[in-house]
């Protein structure tokens, strides 16, 4: 085990994984001699070169349109877009190519890459370093969206990303890329896709909340337990393939559910998972499904503390539940 | 180059037929096709568009392989889950095509610079028309490989028409060729019409990249003598004269004027040609009509390598509706 912050993590796990497979490879924009505008990528260049840590064109559609023929070739990229807020001249790559050619081909030609990117608030980045779009991705048929929230899984879910045969959006909480450490396991960890992560086991109120929504809503439930409120968090991890099992059986538990996402609640991940509680633990529900989000608003800058969910805005409307039955 | 038009000349009326649901004919772009295909090597890769009959059938991929991608049916390699021409063969390192223009140029780019990291002494040539000199893809893709230097053919059949808009409402460029030159490397016109002059041009194209010089873009200026597709009606936006003025050039006829003059053909080793081409067609069309559609649960697989917890309670709730008096098989 060694300590580590969650954007070293994700460091660690792209060395050991070049390291053990010549065929792994990174491609993107400031990737190499600059290690990333976050550092993610830090030291690679030096250990692997130029051939293997790819400075790119600044041309996202030219990141991902590349990164897709390695892989039908064989090789197993990691592109890295530098914030997800610039992904869109890739997706037509992502959504037309990328989720489509296992199936389009009848599985002649798989293509597996890894997409990491950076997403989300918090770090005073406007509308244009903000954004939490992975509604996007989940919605298209093909495509794996992953989310990690401590260093640990970043590492073991990032790993099982570059050994997986399928497509993989491996979004980075950027917000706690150094806000949180943890203890990383060493050596080929890897965390399985659709198992949620049970961050805190209670028996009032289901909180489930990815990325860096975890600690505000775990600091939430400190609160409500000191209110005699037992809340259970679940950090699903992986929002496709969705631990839907756990998600359920959790509220057939506690009867209560709040979900968090700072994305804008429109058409937000929570909106699926409030459907999935409507369709299969309904008579279980003692209280509505609440979600607690980000405004169907532009990301604001100068005003993002009020636009993103925080503790006191995730306490609120746990206690709401427990009050309306 | 006959194979190919026999097989478009009967696909369209099969298509009329609503024997199958579309139909996108290479018509007149054969010689640039087959002189392509011609100078290339089995291990190169292609990243085809949908109008690349003539590629794939010189590649090896057999008649009935694709009548079954244009029917659709369960012995199409593509599983029936794509709109006729947009196929693939594994085989052939013929990459499945896909709707959006310019897409597979980045990942022709891509496969190159994998090749690249290899060692393999192959090409990729990216496929497309001369409305995709306009889209993203074309200009990152050819930023790429210039930078990278990649082995890559940037192969442009410019059949003077995408869909409706003329190739001099495309761009103000004189030639699309010369847009290499803002990428830095070079690009060839040559013209589309003559097998030998397209063989020659990619023959060379192919030593510069497995030289390690780099890319190169080819402009084979051609002409797309039917409709964009069967969705299209050509009458509405070119005249009649122009189109007689491009069928007087027609590309097979002239490699038969070349074959004759050369002693190498006679009238009645043509007339087989073409009987052997149409029975061939025909045969194909027999045989992949008697083979029945994919089975309903077949959508659901490919779309991941494994069907995740989600899909299977879909697979399963699919299988239940149809069991209960819906059609699929």
């Amino acid at each position: 085990m060694t300590e580590l912050t969650l954007v070293q993590a994700i460091n660690r796990g792209l060395s050991e994984a070049m390291r053990a497979d010549p065929d792994v490879l990174v491609l993107g924009e400031d990737v190499g001699l600059n290690g990333g505008v976050f550092r993610a990528t830090e030291g690679l260049f030096k250990e692997f070169g130029e051939s293997r840590v790819i400075d790119t064109p600044l041309s996202e559609t030219g990141i991902v349109g590349t990164a897709i023929g390695m892989a039908l070739y064989g090789l197993k990229p990691v592109a890295e877009i530098q914030f997800l807020d610039f992904i869109y001249p890739a997706f037509d790559q992502i959504v037309s190519e990328l989720a489509k050619f296992r199936y389009r081909s009848g599985g002649q030609f798989p293509c597996h890459v890894v997409i990491r990117t950076p997403y989300g608030g918090g770090i005073k980045g406007g509308l244009y370093h903000s954004q939490s779009t992975e509604a996007y991705f989940c919605h298209t048929a093909g495509l794996k969206v992953v989310i990690p929230s401590t260093p640990a899984d970043a590492k073991g879910l990032l790993l099982t990303a570059i050994h997986d045969e399928d497509p993989v959006m491996f979004l980075e909480p950027k917000r706690i890329y150094r806000a949180v450490t943890g203890e990383v396991p060493d050596g080929d960890h890897r965390v399985p896709f659709g198992k949620a992560r049970l961050v805190r086991e209670g028996s009032d109120v289901s909180l489930f909340a990815y990325g860096a929504m975890v600690p505000p809503t775990v600091e939430a439930a400190e609160t409500l337990e000191k209110e005699g409120i037992h809340a259970e968090v679940i950090d699903p991890r992986t929002l496709v393939p969705l631990d839907e099992a756990a998600i359920v059986a959790s509220v057939e538990k506690t009867g209560r559910a709040v979900v968090v996402h700072e994305a804008a609640r429109f058409c937000g991940f929570g909106a699926e998972i409030a459907a999935i509680l409507a369709e299969k633990a309904f008579y279980s529900l003692k209280a509505p499904v609440a979600r607690v989000t980000g405004y169907d608003t532009p990301f604001p800058y100068a005003l993002e503390h009020l636009y993103l969910p925080n503790a006191e805005t995730i306490a609120h409307a746990a206690r709401g539940a427990v009050k309306a039955s | 180059m006959v194979l190919s038009r026999a097989m478009d000349e009967r696909c369209l009326t099969l298509q009329r037929q609503g024997r199958i649901g579309f139909y996108a004919p290479a018509l007149g772009q054969e010689a640039a096709q087959v002189g392509c295909a011609l100078a290339l090597s089995p291990d190169d890769w292609m990243f085809p568009a949908y109008r690349e009959l003539a590629i794939a059938l010189t590649r090896g991929a057999t008649v009935p392989t694709i009548m079954n991608q244009l029917l659709g049916n369960s012995a199409d390699l593509t599983k029936g889950r794509q709109m006729p021409n947009h196929f693939g063969f594994v085989d052939q390192h013929f990459v499945t095509a896909s709707s959006p223009i310019g897409t597979q140029i980045t990942q022709a780019v891509g496969a190159a610079m994998a090749a690249q990291r290899r060692k393999h002494s192959i090409v990729t040539v990216a496929f497309f028309g001369d409305g995709a000199t306009s889209s993203n893809d074309f200009h990152a893709g050819l930023n790429f490989a210039g930078v990278f230097r990649t082995p890559t053919i940037f192969f442009c059949q410019n059949n003077q028409w995408a869909i409706s808009l003329p190739r001099e409402k495309q761009t103000r460029s004189k030639t699309l060729a010369e847009k290499a030159d803002a990428y830095g490397f070079p690009g060839v016109v040559v013209d589309g019409l003559d097998l030998n002059a397209v063989y020659a041009a990619v023959a060379e194209a192919r030593q510069r990249a497995v030289r390690g010089d780099g890319p190169t873009l080819i402009e084979a200026q051609v002409y797309r003598l039917g409709p964009h597709s069967t969705s299209d009606d050509p009458k509405r936006y070119r005249s009649d004269a122009e189109v007689a003025e491009w069928k007087a050039k027609d590309p097979i006829v002239r490699f038969r004027d070349q074959l004759v003059a050369a002693h190498l053909l006679d009238e009645g080793a043509e007339q087989k040609i073409w009987e052997e081409a149409r029975a061939q067609v025909g045969a194909a069309i027999e045989e992949c009509e008697k083979i029945p559609p994919m089975a309903g649960p077949s959508i659901f697989e490919d779309v991941f390598a494994q069907l995740t917890p989600r899909l299977e309670e879909e697979r399963a709730e699919f299988s239940h509706r149809s069991a209960g008096g819906a059609t699929h098989a």
